[in-house]
This record gives C-alpha cells, sequence and structure tokens, in this order.
C-alpha cells in the first residue's frame, strides 16, 4: 500500500507502523466515576466495520508523524490521510 | 452412508455410481430448536456435536456462501497443543484428543497426521519461556520434550546451523502435533452433522436477529425468517459484522493473514518447524507442497488477500532458517480474514442477549481449535453452562482483567 | 546428430548448435531453443509422469502455462524441481532429468496407480486408509507423501544469490504481443515513464508465433523496428525474463526478472534472479491469451498438445512434434496451425472439427461436424478414433495431435485483487470485468480482443486513456495493417462417448468423471468441485483446464457459466523461486547487525559476542586459562563487587525529552511521580500500557526545567518511543514537549564496583565534583571529560554496587572504553558482559525481560504502590480491575536451593511440597535463575502465588520437562545488600 503523507508524499506503508482505530484519540476520563466501564469500551471495543476506516499509523521509518488514515478496509482504498495531531485537536484534545 | 474399504471396492467396480451426497442440501425450515450461524469449521462442529453428543435435534447450521469457505478451507493446517496459559491449554489439548479420534468418530479421513510440531529457539531468554511453557504443557496433561542444539539438528538436518544470523539454541517439540487435510474436516463434519439430522443450510445470509425483551426469537435471513430460541454464531472474520446486528460491538478486530504453498516436492520436511527469530513458519502437505505463513500483514482488512511486504518477510526467514528452499517455488499465496481478539485468545461464551452465543476471537489459531471449541461451544449452547476445558474463555474476561495474553502483547490484536 | 522433427525457417540460430542432455541421454538443438522445442526436433516427445496416475506425458503448450512438461533441470545443489521445459531456455551443457517416476520414465512402477484407476477415483483417500486406526502415520501416509510429490529438491543450500528492486513507472505494460508494443510505442513517444515486462525471452508475443498477422510486413521486422526506436528511448525501460507475477494494493506489482537462468550458471557479480517491486502510477495488461483444450478420453498422451502451441513451435523454432499430425477444433483458429503445418511440408492427416460449418481446404482433409473419441499410443500417439458426421468412426493415423478450443484472455493479474471476470458469450471466454480497476488497463487478447488489428489499435488507445489520466498528452501511432479476422466459435468442450478417462486437468488427473462425481456427492459450488478433485491446484494452476471443468459444472448443475463463477484468482501468475522473495536477507545478512561503540574494543579481547535484537553485545571477555563460561562469568561479577568493572550499556534506549510540558508529559506516561523531580536528579519510572500491566521501566534523568533523558530497556527502546510520541501526537498534542531517540547518539557504559567513583574522578575533568556528597545516588549531570568533552554522568545501579553511568557522543565511545580501562588498571578494572550483568542484576533483584514480559503487573514486580493513584498516568485505571488486583496475586520473589548443589531452571514450575504435579496445583513460576558467586549457589527470580506471604518458606521447584524436582527457599528477590547502603557510599 502507499500512504499519502500531508508532510512528506506518498511513501509505501511499510515505513509505518499500525496501530488500530483512530477512536483511541478519543481517550475516556480516567477521573470519571464511570472511569473503569468507559476505559474497558474504549480500549477493548471495535467497530471494526466493513467499510471506511479511520485508523492510525506511525511513519517510524520516516519523521515519526501519527496519521489518521481513512481506509476502506474491504478494497484497502485510502480516501484521506491528515497529521493525527490536528485530527485530536479536533477532536478537543489538547493537554 | 458408511465409508468403508468394502464399499469403496464395491464402488469402484460399479463406476462409483452409488455414492451420495456428503451431505444434504437442505431447505431452511420455519423453526429450529438450535440455530448455528456460520457453516465453517467451528460451525459445523459445533452441529456434530451438539447433535452426537448432546442428542440435540432440530438443528440448522446457516452459511453465507458455501461450506468450508473460510478459515478451515484457507489455513495451514496445523494442530497442536503448546499453549502456556491456563486459559487456554485445556482447551487446545482436548482438542488435540478429539483430532486424534476424529477419523473413527466422523468415519471420515481427514488425515490427521501427528508428524510433530517443532518450536526453534535462538536465544536463552527464549529457551527459559520454552520451558515454562513445556512444563505448562506437561502439567496440562500434554506432551512435550525440550531439545538441544544437537537433537534439533538430528531431526532437521537441513536447517542453517553453520551461517545464522540468529543461531539455533534448541527447540520445544510437541511429537503429537502436526497437520490435517483442512477442508476434509469441514466435509467430514458436516457429513456426521446432516447424518444427526442437522439441516445444513448453503447461501442463506443472515441479515437480522428477531430479539424481544433481550431475548433471543429468531432471525432474518436471506432466505426467509427463521424462528428459534438459541443461536449459536461461529463466523470467525465475520464476528463484528454478524453481532453488530445484535447491537453488540466485541473485543475484536478483522485483520488479514496470508499463507502461502510451494509446488510440489517429493517428501523434505518431517513435522511442523517454526523459526523463532523471525515470522515463519512451514510444514509439507501429503500431497509435497511446502506449506507456510508468517505474521499478519497488522493492519485492518476485509479484503480476504494481503501485500508484498509480509510475502518477502516470510520467505526472508524461510531462506534465513532453511537456505535449501531457495530453489523451490512457490505456487500460491491467499489470504483470511482472522476475527483477531484483543488478548489473542478466543471467547466460547454467552452475550448479554438471552439466547444469543458468540464462539469467536480465534486469532490465526482457530484450525487446531475446531474439535474442541464445536464441542466447548455445543456444551455451552445445550447445558447452558461453560465446557471446563473453556471456563476461561469468557467476553468479561476484559473487564475484570483475567486476560489470557500468551504473547504479553497487550490490548493490540496486530501483535498477537 | 539428429534433429528429426526440425523444419525449415524460425527463429533459432542454427548456426550456434548446443549440446544438452535428457534423462543421460545426449541431444543437440539450437541457440533459440527452449529445452521443450529441442526435444521435440530431436522426435522426444516422453518428457514426463502425472501426478497421480504416472500417466506418460508429452509437452502440451509452448509457454508458462505447461501442465506436463515439467523437469528436474540442473543437478546438485542447484538441482530445480518442477521446471517446465518450455520455459527453459537451451543453453550448452544443460542437463535434465525427468521426475516424478521410478525406475525410469519410460518404466515406472507407480504406473501401477493408473491400473487401478476405478478405485482412486476424486477424494477417495477421505472414504480410506481409517483402519486400523494407528496405521495412517506408520503405513498409509509415510506410501502416500513417497508416492507424491513432484519433483526433488537437492536438501543443500540454494549456493545463487539473489537480489531485490524498487521501480517507478508511469505505465508499466505487461506483456509484448501486438497490444503491448503498440502501447509502449505510444506511450514512449508521449515521453512518460514507461516499463515494458515481458516473461518470454524475446519481445513479441504471438507475433513470433504466428504467419501473416501483418499484412504488409512480416511480424519478426515489425517487432524488431519497435523495439529498435524503443530502445533508443531513455523512457523507457525494456525487460525481458521478467514476468509480472502480483497485481497488489495502490498500483504496486511484483516482478521476477530470471537474470541468470538461461546460463549455466550465473556469473560470478549477476544474482540468479531479481525480485522487482514495480509502483506504477497506470498499468496495461496486455498479457494475452491462453489456448484452452477439447477433451475426450485419453487426450492425455505424448503427442496431444495445443494446436497454437504447434504453430509455435513450427513457427518461431521450426520444429513439429510428429511429421503426422492431426487437428481437433471448435473455432477457425485451429485451421490455422494446419495452414502454417502444411506449408512447412508437414502431413496434415485431417482436421476434425466439431462444427458443420468449417473452412474448407485443398491441401488437407476437413472432417466437419467430426469428434475423437479416443486416442491409441501408449508411449506416444499413435492414431486417434474419430466419429464421423454420419456417425460412423474411422481411425486417423497421427503422431501428434492438436487441440483448439478456444482461447481464455490472461485475466489473472487483473483479479488479483479480487475482481472476477465475466462471460462473454460471442466469444465464449471470460474477459475482465468492465467495471475494473482505473490503475489497470486491458488490452488486446487479454481483453478478449482477439484480431491483431483489434490488439494493436486497442493497445494504443489503452495507453492513451492511460497517460491522459495523467494529464500526459499522447496519440495513437501510425500501426501497421493487419488481420482482423473475427472470432469464429462454437462452444464445445467435451465429447460425450464411452467409459474411458477423459482429463481436464492433465497434471494432476482430474478426469470428466471426477467431476461428474464430485458434482454427484455435493460438491456443487466451484470451490468445493476444485478442493474435492484438486482441478487447478497443480503447478499451473489449471491454466489449460479450469475452463472446461467450469462449462462442465455447468452443464452438470443446469446452470450458465456465468452463474457458475470461477475460482478465486491469486498471485503468482506463475510460480516464483522462493530465493527470490528473500533476495540477500538471507544467512548472516538476514537482519542487519547493529554494534555497540565498543564493539571493535570488545573483539580486540576477544569478546564473546550474543544476539540482542538486532545488536551484538559482549556476553562475557574469557581470560587466558578460562575453559568455561562459568569461569569467565563468575570472575566478572565478583570483579565488580570486590573493585570495579565496566560494561557497555549503550543499547539500553534513550530519549531525549524537551519543552516547557516535559516534567508533565512524563508524569502522564510514567505510573509514578516525575513532576516534582528536581534538576540534576535522576528517578526510576514504571511504565504501563493502557491496560494497566507494566510494559517497560527505566530511569529518567532531569538534566534541566526542560530536558530529561529516558532509559528504556533495550528489547523496548522502539516500542516506547512509539508509544510516547502516541501520546505525545495523538492525547495531548497541546503540551509542549519534544522526544527525540538518542539511543545511537550516545555511547553509554557502566561504571560499577566500590571503585568506581575513584576510576571516574581520573576521567572525568576536575571542574567536576563527584564526590558521594556533590553527586550522591541518582544524581545526574552535563560534564567534560578528558579535557572538555562534552558528557553526561548518571549515578544508577543495576548491580547493587556504587555505580554510574557515563555517556559520551557515540564518536568518542571506543576512545571513552580504552581510557577508562587504561586509567582502570590500577583498580583491576574488569570488563564485563551481557552474562555478568544479567547475574548481577538477579543478584540484586532487579526485573528485566523475564520479569517484564507483557504479562506482569506493577503488584507482581513488587512495585503496586508506585502506581500513583492521585494523578491522571497512562494505565493507571485499567490496573485496577478486579482480577489484577487480587491479594493471592503473583509476587516476584528470590528462591534459593536448599541443596546449594542443585541448580535451578528458568522455566521451572513451582509447587507446593506434598501436591500432585499438575496445572490445578501450579503456583508459579522461575523466571530468571543464575549461579551466584556471591551466595555461593544457584538463585532465581520466580513469580509465586502470594510470593510475598512466602519468604522462608519452602516450595518444589519441578521441571518435568528436564526431570528436575528440588526443593528450595522462598526468599526475597534482593539477595545482596537489601538495604540499598553499597549503592550510597
Amino acid at each position: 500500500m502507499i500512504i499519502n503523507h500531508p508532510l512528506l508524499g506518498p511513501r509505501d506503508s511499510q515505513e509505518f507502523v499500525y496501530l488500530g482505530d483512530a477512536s483511541l484519540i478519543d481517550r475516556p476520563n480516567a477521573m470519571a466515576e464511570t472511569a473503569l466501564d468507559d476505559f474497558h469500551d474504549y480500549l477493548y471495543l471495535r467497530d471494526n466495520p466493513a467499510g471506511s476506516h479511520k485508523e492510525l499509523w506511525f511513519h517510524e521509518q520516516g519523521d515519526r508523524s501519527w496519521l489518521v488514515v481513512t481506509r476502506d478496509v474491504t478494497t484497502h482504498e485510502i480516501t484521506d490521510v491528515e497529521l493525527a495531531s490536528d485530527y485530536a485537536k479536533r477532536r478537543g484534545r489538547d493537554r | 452412508m458408511r465409508y468403508s474399504a468394502f464399499r469403496l471396492f464395491l464402488e469402484g467396480l460399479q463406476g462409483q455410481s452409488g455414492w451420495k451426497p456428503v451431505w444434504r442440501d437442505a431447505a431452511p425450515q420455519a423453526s429450529y430448536d438450535y440455530v448455528i450461524v456460520g457453516g465453517g469449521g467451528h460451525g459445523l462442529a459445533t452441529a456434530h456435536y451438539l447433535a452426537k453428543v448432546y442428542k440435540k435435534a432440530r438443528i440448522a447450521v446457516l452459511e453465507k456462501g458455501w461450506i468450508g469457505g473460510g478459515n478451515v478451507g484457507r489455513n495451514t493446517t496445523i494442530i497442536r497443543s503448546n499453549y502456556l496459559l491456563d486459559g487456554n491449554e485445556p482447551l487446545y489439548e482436548f482438542s488435540l484428543k478429539l483430532w486424534e479420534g476424529l477419523e473413527q468418530d466422523l468415519n471420515y479421513n481427514a488425515m490427521v497426521s501427528q508428524r510433530g510440531i517443532l518450536n526453534l529457539c535462538h536465544s536463552d531468554v527464549q529457551r527459559d519461556a520454552y520451558r515454562r511453557r513445556g512444563n505448562a504443557m506437561i502439567l496440562n496433561g500434554a506432551d512435550a520434550e525440550l531439545l538441544d542444539q544437537d537433537q534439533v539438528r538430528e531431526m532437521a538436518p537441513f536447517l542453517d546451523f553453520e551461517n545464522a544470523r540468529f543461531p539455533i539454541k534448541g527447540g520445544l517439540l510437541q511429537r503429537r502435533g502436526g497437520t490435517v487435510r483442512h477442508d476434509a474436516v469441514a466435509w467430514g463434519y458436516a457429513r456426521s452433522a446432516d447424518s444427526h439430522g442437522v439441516d445444513i443450510i448453503q447461501n442463506c445470509e443472515v441479515t437480522g436477529f428477531r430479539i424481544e425483551n433481550g431475548a433471543i426469537r429468531g432471525l432474518e435471513t436471506g432466505r426467509g425468517y427463521i424462528g428459534t430460541k438459541k443461536i449459536g454464531v461461529a463466523v470467525a472474520g465475520s464476528s463484528s459484522r454478524v453481532m453488530a446486528m445484535a447491537g453488540l460491538r466485541l473485543p475484536i478486530e478483522s485483520h488479514v493473514l496470508q499463507a502461502f504453498v510451494s509446488e510440489g516436492l517429493k517428501p523434505l520436511i518431517p513435522g511442523v518447524i517454526t523459526f523463532g527469530a523471525g515470522h515463519f513458519y512451514i510444514s509439507q502437505s501429503d500431497k509435497g507442497g511446502l506449506v507456510f505463513g508468517g505474521d499478519i500483514d497488522g493492519y485492518n482488512s476485509y479484503a480476504q488477500r494481503g501485500n508484498l511486504p509480509v510475502v518477502v518477510d516470510v520467505l526472508e526467514g524461510g531462506m534465513a532458517l532453511m537456505p535449501m528452499i531457495g530453489r523451490a517455488r512457490l505456487l500460491r499465496m491467499w489470504g483470511g480474514i482472522m476475527d483477531m481478539s484483543m488478548d489473542g485468545s478466543p471467547v466460547i461464551d454467552r452475550t448479554p442477549i438471552d439466547g444469543l452465543y458468540f464462539n469467536g476471537g480465534w486469532c490465526y489459531g482457530g484450525f487446531k481449535a475446531t474439535p474442541a471449541s464445536g464441542y466447548a461451544f455445543a456444551h455451552l449452547l445445550a447445558t447452558d453452562m461453560p465446557h471446563e476445558t473453556a471456563t476461561q474463555l469468557r467476553l468479561d474476561r476484559f473487564r475484570t482483567g483475567a486476560l489470557i495474553d500468551e504473547k504479553g502483547a497487550g490490548a493490540q490484536p496486530n501483535l498477537h | 546428430m539428429s534433429q528429426k522433427n526440425r523444419l525449415v525457417g524460425g527463429q533459432i540460430d542454427r548456426s550456434r548448435p548446443l549440446s544438452f542432455a535428457f534423462d543421460g541421454k545426449n541431444y543437440e538443438g539450437y541457440a533459440g531453443d527452449t529445452l521443450a522445442s529441442a526435444l521435440l526436433a530431436n522426435d522426444v516427445r516422453l518428457m514426463g509422469r502425472s501426478f497421480k496416475y504416472h500417466r506418460p506425458r508429452g509437452v502440451f503448450s509452448a509457454g508458462s502455462e505447461e501442465p506436463n512438461a515439467l523437469v528436474e533441470l540442473r543437478s546438485g545443489a542447484r538441482q530445480e524441481p518442477n521446471t517446465r521445459a518450455t520455459m527453459t531456455e537451451l543453453y550448452d551443457g544443460l542437463t535434465a532429468m525427468s521426475q516424478n517416476r521410478f525406475p525410469s520414465l519410460r518404466f515406472d512402477m507407480l504406473a501401477f496407480n493408473d491400473a487401478l484407476s476405478s478405485f482412486l477415483s476424486a477424494g477417495f483417500y477421505y472414504k480410506t486408509f481409517m483402519w486400523p486406526p494407528a496405521f495412517w502415520e506408520k503405513l498409509y501416509e509415510p506410501a502416500i507423501r513417497r508416492a507424491a510429490g513432484l519433483g526433488r529438491l537437492s536438501g543443500k543450500e540454494d549456493p545463487d544469490s539473489y537480489d531485490k528492486g524498487f521501480l517507478h513507472c508511469d505505465l508499466l505494460i505487461i506483456g509484448s504481443g501486438p497490444s503491448g508494443l503498440a502501447a509502449a510505442l505510444t506511450a514512449g513517444r508521449a515521453g512518460a515513464e514507461v516499463i515494458l515486462a515481458e516473461e518470454d525471452v524475446v519481445f513479441g508475443g504471438r507475433l513470433l508465433a504466428e504467419q501473416n498477422l501483418l499484412t504488409e510486413q512480416c511480424g519478426n521486422e515489425w517487432v524488431s523496428d519497435v523495439i529498435g526506436e524503443l530502445s533508443s528511448l531513455p523512457n523507457v525501460r525494456l525487460m525481458t525474463r521478467t514476468t509480472i507475477f502480483g497485481q497488489y494494493d495502490h498500483g504496486i506489482f511484483g516482478a521476477v526478472e530470471r537474470v541468470s537462468d538461461h546460463l549455466p550458471e550465473p556469473p560470478a557479480d549477476k544474482p540468479r534472479q531479481i525480485l522487482w517491486r514495480i509502483y506504477a502510477k497506470r498499468a496495461l495488461l496486455a498479457a494475452g491469451a491462453t489456448e484452452r483444450p477439447i477433451t475426450f478420453e485419453n487426450n492425455d498422451r505424448p503427442g496431444v498438445m495445443l494446436a497454437g502451441a504447434m504453430r509455435a513451435y513450427a513457427n518461431r523454432w521450426a520444429v513439429t512434434a510428429s511429421t503426422d499430425i492431426a487437428i481437433f477444433t471448435n473455432n477457425d483458429d485451429g485451421h490455422r496451425t494446419a495452414w502454417d503445418l502444411d506449408a512447412k511440408g508437414v502431413n496434415i492427416a485431417a482436421v476434425i472439427d466439431s462444427r458443420m460449418d468449417t473452412p474448407s481446404s485443398t491441401e488437407f482433409e476437413v472432417l466437419s461436424g467430426a469428434q475423437i473419441l479416443d486416442s491409441h499410443g501408449r508411449l506416444g500417439l499413435r492414431s486417434v478414433k474419430v466419429r464421423l458426421k454420419d456417425g460412423s468412426t474411422r481411425e486417423i493415423s497421427c503422431g501428434a495431435l492438436g487441440l483448439s478450443g478456444g482461447w481464455n484472455p490472461n485475466v489473472h493479474l487483473a483479479c488479483h485483487k479480487r475482481g472476477r471476470p465475466v462471460w462473454n458469450e460471442t466469444i465464449s471466454t471470460f474477459v475482465p470485468a468492465s467495471s475494473g480497476d482505473h490503475l489497470l488497463r486491458i488490452a488486446g487478447a487479454a481483453a478478449g480482443i482477439f484480431s491483431t488489428h483489434g490488439a494493436l489499435h486497442s493497445g494504443a488507445e489503452e495507453a492513451v486513456k492511460a497517460l491522459n489520466d495523467l494529464d500526459v498528452s499522447a496519440h495513437v501511432p501510425e500501426l501497421p495493417e493487419a488481420e482482423d479476422a473475427p472470432v469464429k466459435i462454437t462452444p464445445f468442450w467435451y465429447v460425450k462417448s464411452g467409459k474411458g478417462r477423459a482429463w481436464l486437468d492433465l497434471q494432476n488427473d482430474v478426469t470428466v468423471k471426477d467431476v461428474q462425481l464430485a458434482h454427484q456427492e455435493g460438491f456443487r459450488s466451484v470451490e468445493h468441485m476444485k478442493r474435492y478433485t484438486t482441478l487447478g491446484m497443480a503447478t499451473d494452476q489449471g491454466k489449460t483446464a479450469n475452463v472446461g471443468a467450469l462449462a462442465l459444472l455447468a452443464e452438470l448443475e443446469g446452470k450458465t457459466i456465468t452463474e457458475i463463477g470461477t475460482t478465486i484468482f491469486r498471485p503468482p501468475y506463475t510460480p516464483v523461486s522462493m530465493g527470490t522473495f528473500a533476495g540477500r536477507s538471507r544467512g548472516k545478512d538476514f537482519r542487519p547487525y547493529r554494534l555497540t561503540p565498543s564493539h571493535k574494543w570488545a573483539a580486540e579481547q576477544g569478546a564473546v559476542f550474543v544476539e540482542a535484537g538486532n545488536w551484538l553485545r559482549a556476553q562475557w571477555f574469557p581470560t587466558q586459562g578460562e575453559t568455561h563460561w562459568r569461569q569467565s562469568v563468575d570472575r566478572e561479577v565478583l570483579a565488580v563487587r570486590k573493585s570495579v568493572g565496566a560494561c557497555d550499556v549503550t543499547t539500553l534506549g534513550k530519549i531525549d525529552v524537551q519543552g516547557a510540558d516535559a516534567a508533565e508529559f512524563l508524569n502522564h506516561i510514567y505510573c509514578n511521580g516525575f513532576a516534582k523531580l528536581p534538576v540534576g536528579k535522576v528517578r526510576y519510572g514504571l511504565m504501563l500500557r493502557e491496560d494497566g500491566l507494566a510494559m517497560d521501566d527505566g530511569t529518567a534523568a532531569r538534566l534541566a526545567e526542560d530536558h530529561f533523558v529516558v532509559t528504556t530497556t533495550t528489547a523496548n527502546a522502539v516500542p516506547v518511543f512509539r508509544h510516547m510520541e502516541f501520546y505525545r501526537q495523538c492525547l495531548w498534542p497541546g503540551l509542549d514537549v519534544q522526544l527525540i531517540s538518542t539511543t545511537e547518539a550516545w555511547a553509554q557504559f557502566a561504571v560499577a564496583g566500590p571503585n568506581a567513583r575513584k576510576l571516574l574522578q581520573k576521567v572525568i575533568d576536575p571542574a567536576y565534583d563527584i564526590s558521594n556528597e556533590a553527586f550522591p545516588y541518582m544524581a545526574c549531570g552535563e560534564i567534560t571529560v578528558c579535557g572538555d568533552l562534552r558528557a553526561r554522568l548518571f549515578r544508577i545501579s543495576f548491580s547493587g554496587e556504587l555505580a554510574y553511568e557515563i555517556a559520551v557522543p557515540t564518536r568518542y565511545g571506543d576512545a571513552l572504553i580504552r581510557r577508562l580501562m587504561e586509567a582502570g588498571k590500577e583498580f583491576d578494572i574488569t570488563p564485563y558482559g551481557t552474562e555478568a550483568l544479567g547475574v548481577l542484576r538477579i543478584e540484586k533483584g532487579h526485573a528485566a525481560g523475564n520479569e517484564l514480559n507483557g504479562q506482569s503487573t506493577a503488584a507482581m514486580l513488587g512495585m503496586g504502590r508506585m502506581v500513583s493513584q492521585k494523578k491522571d498516568s497512562i494505565g493507571r485505571v485499567l490496573a485496577g480491575r478486579p482480577y489484577l488486583q487480587r491479594e493471592d496475586d503473583y509476587r516476584l520473589v528470590g528462591l534459593k536451593p536448599v541443596n546449594s548443589k542443585e541448580t535451578i531452571l528458568a522455566g521451572a514450575h513451582l509447587m507446593t511440597a506434598g501436591d500432585t504435579v499438575n496445572a490445578a496445583n501450579d503456583q508459579g513460576w522461575v523466571t530468571s535463575a543464575a549461579y551466584s558467586p556471591h551466595v555461593g549457589s544457584s538463585i532465581a527470580l520466580a513469580f509465586l502465588k502470594n510470593g510475598e506471604a512466602r519468604h522462608g518458606g519452602m516450595i518444589r521447584i519441578v521441571s518435568p520437562l528436564d526431570n528436575l524436582d528440588i526443593e528450595g527457599e522462598v526468599t526475597s528477590p534482593h539477595f545482596i545488600d537489601p538495604e540499598g547502603d553499597r549503592l550510597r557510599v
């Protein structure tokens, strides 16, 4: 596969390490009373859709960027790639 | 129709005209007592044991396509019970024992061949881990032997002992491990289940569950509504898709695993050998093909095909381990969808919905578990209690923390 | 030497005769021959045996689809089984042996199977060999395994080398027949980066095998004109002997170039083959088509072959399989073979055409509406039995028979991404689905466009479209006039006649009856039929067999071929040598070596090295007189405890953490607190995964308010860095913190032992006071050594002794170790390796890889109280799950054998004395064990249930694998200095 890195252009997916569903960005509030249940759902349960999938790839053999790649997991077609930090900020993550 | 040498001889004389279909091409009835969703190895085995051992009737197996068309028809045929953890080992050892009697149980030759499985180690740390594992196997009633380098050399002189980047230090051997003719497992279970009255219904896709007051009432299929109060789902790579129809999210991701076969060769490799310093394992089929594989591609996929980097990785391992295979030719590569669970171990359990039972999360180890998985699932369906070899394979273990993580890789399916 | 069947003309080089041997007998052929054409020239029709029935077989095709003529090529370690004679270029001195026969090709004892064939129907083995049960592994299976298989591997290491390469292009053209060449011309002239890949030795495809495809020019001439022009274009890369074997995602293609297979052995500077990964912006499949046979009884005899192959042999290689040939066809194409061979003086015994309406000929007899019922000739075709239009039968003598059942487009590569081809009724064949991938276009016969005119124009036009997609303007060039005959075919798959066997899959011996039986037994889906009969699973992947079987299955099911569908097309297109995929990554070059900065020095000292991941580390340093590794390791351990030792610890991961929020970041990453760590101090840190289990441990040193240096274990250096970057970028993108891995940037040495300070004081510049007061335990700082060389010093200890780790820029690592050894002479400084390091840390009770294996909680490691509940750190929440917090969980303990002469083995399990040794009574396991020269016996670390409460108790240590069963005492994991006094002196 080829991942079109937003900063570096098209790169072979072999340069990357895969983590999984980009929902891992949405880490729950650890101080909430329901934290144990929330973290169980967050860490273990997956939609695992047969279709478009937002997922995290790390450019380990490259610039160390984490990317959010939108890929159809039935065809492997990639429709969007962005820096995970940009995506995370849009999801309200900060510090 | 019972298979026997006499019957075979007779049919030979009369032009094979008397053989009947191995299973009936059943049409769905309006209702069943038990419906198994998924006509793969696990689903068919479940139906077989449910009918034969637990004496249940009015059972149907629903298959979206053709039976045995998923991972039971697309794997590297290895059987073994060389697991470390108490949550796993009893089930796999039970499975190995069922394999050992399978032909007699089914009256079908699935070519269970116990030529041994040898896991090689290349460091002291790895040998220590193998000793812990081998001992755990023995404690659970399985067989295991720890070999030193000389013993490995005697068994497999063709391995690279002289020029290896990661020298072979020894290995963990399970002599009762081996291979099975994979397609025949599906057909043998189907034939036996059918002969015990199970309806095997192909080309029948489940499109929805009917759930009332938190309990199963039936299911919608491409061939009409079927009423039932007990549904066992055993659909491997499609687990998330099917269970989503019941509103459930699973601790499972679907990943692609590739496997490979070479052209046919005269006998070369005695049993199953796994490389400990790279992703490569190999055996040789009775037809002569080298059957081998390695790691999953590593990304979510339902495409049933993989990519070149893993092919290269696997064969680098192969050539590093046994440089004699360089001139053999790779004949075919394929990919299957693995139901990778979050701790690398399977689930055989009830679900929050009454009457809906789930069997899945086998990662890439489901084939060897087929008999025990079917048996334990049948037990659960029949008695509502977990089978004694599957008590830890619970859905709620991720919530309680009672994980069964053989590799210690954590909640990351692509590392299991 | 005679070449009885050599004809006039052809494209062989008669000035270069070559000698070769088949089954020990010498023959002669010419440069340009394949092994198959040369054998045919010498009137050798029998070339192999089939897989199951060991039937005598001859060459069936002239290309890579060959099912029959498989040989063991070369000898010794280069022996190459299952090599298709049709794809083997002849070279002088070539040797080949027939295979899968015993004792000889002509007299094969396993042909006995053929006599038993009525009992060996499809899937017979599933129904038998079950009695008695124990006989399978002992008797039946070994016999089956010996009989099965095809050729033999030598069992020796492959002596040839392989290579890998990467290519990029705008347009990859697969195949160089009329459509491929027209496309290459179009794209080459447009200035696009073009790769033209051809599996054959030369470019041209069917243009080389046919007469009169072009009307005003000889096909050969046009080919050489085009290739001449293309080779002058710098933007075109021409690759022969190159098979594109697979299409992968996003325009990546796998290709194998057979660089040296046409030579006796590869030249010294050349690999045997190269694996190319081709990144193509667009690709054009111009792979042509494969002819399919017609099935009838005993249609497998040597001499029976594809009609198109017969033409290729005659036209390209000037060879005929026999001086008397017959043709059996259902379309006009079969007649071409008769014309071409007739023109070369071969006797055409008859053209048997299943159609009523057939072309006529004045030169030879055409039998319309006729079918072949049977054939005769044990080791080679003698005659065929024909049923004529009027129902009468006639025996026709012939030594070879050409079969033409129509052509199948080579759609494989278009289907590798799970696409299925569609059935085209008009031309009775599968063509690629029109809704194909925009990355791959299809032209010529591969697209079902069978006329030469059509192929030329579709090639050029598809190239124009592909380039237009890339915004490159291109134009259809002037193309030669060519035949434009329509396809005239009436589907005819197999002759329905008597009780004999009619082969569908020649290599795997799958007959019409087998498919009928499979269907009768319920194997009705195409995948079931394939798997039950093994149809299409031989080395040729059923290229000439599959479609005929699908047609038969369709007939049995009463469905159309479209409804039946095909099986899945999988790479590789043709089999690829396994060594090619590995390339250079084998032997010592399997993975790169990472060498520590002191490696050269350590090698000079005679160190023994050990693999640690890709690193090579000094394991111990034997000195004169030491004959056993334990002697060296014990000496090194004692030297550290007594005076001072030095060890290269560069392999530990080092991560620089900088930024205003660095402390806050680490406070989240580690389960213990880091917010308040003062500058100049180091703290031990335990990192959990989000699931609450221990991921790694190490230290973090605060060099400045906004600057930390984090260390990791060697094994986890990469995963920990990835983990930290994940949290930095994905969870807390607002934190002001930057990370960089500096593992390779700093050479780091542990200097450990009571004299460590005295030694370092000789090396460190005097401006820096490292006295115990000024630089106490767990201090750190940036210093200079050896006269203004910047360095870092950490007072941390893995051994339990007064110890430091000192780091200098990597390029000074070698100099520093030499300086340390020089300066340390007065203290008898001892270099120590990873074994001694391991013993020292076990004595001290420090966890390492065996304990930090991803399955341990902080509590198991005795660090449960370190997990701060006051802050949100990774893993804190899920570490609180009930199962992970149970009181009687495993705890890290120490073990000593009661009898100090006995040895504890890592991996042994723990049992309470008196209990039966089984899983239910399992109390834990030994994680690490070593001989402790300090304690004077074997010692170990172990995880023991409720272990903290069991210090001082007895436990049984068992390893059934080793017949070990000894008594041990449970102790604290700290065998030395549990109070830590030695650290602080």
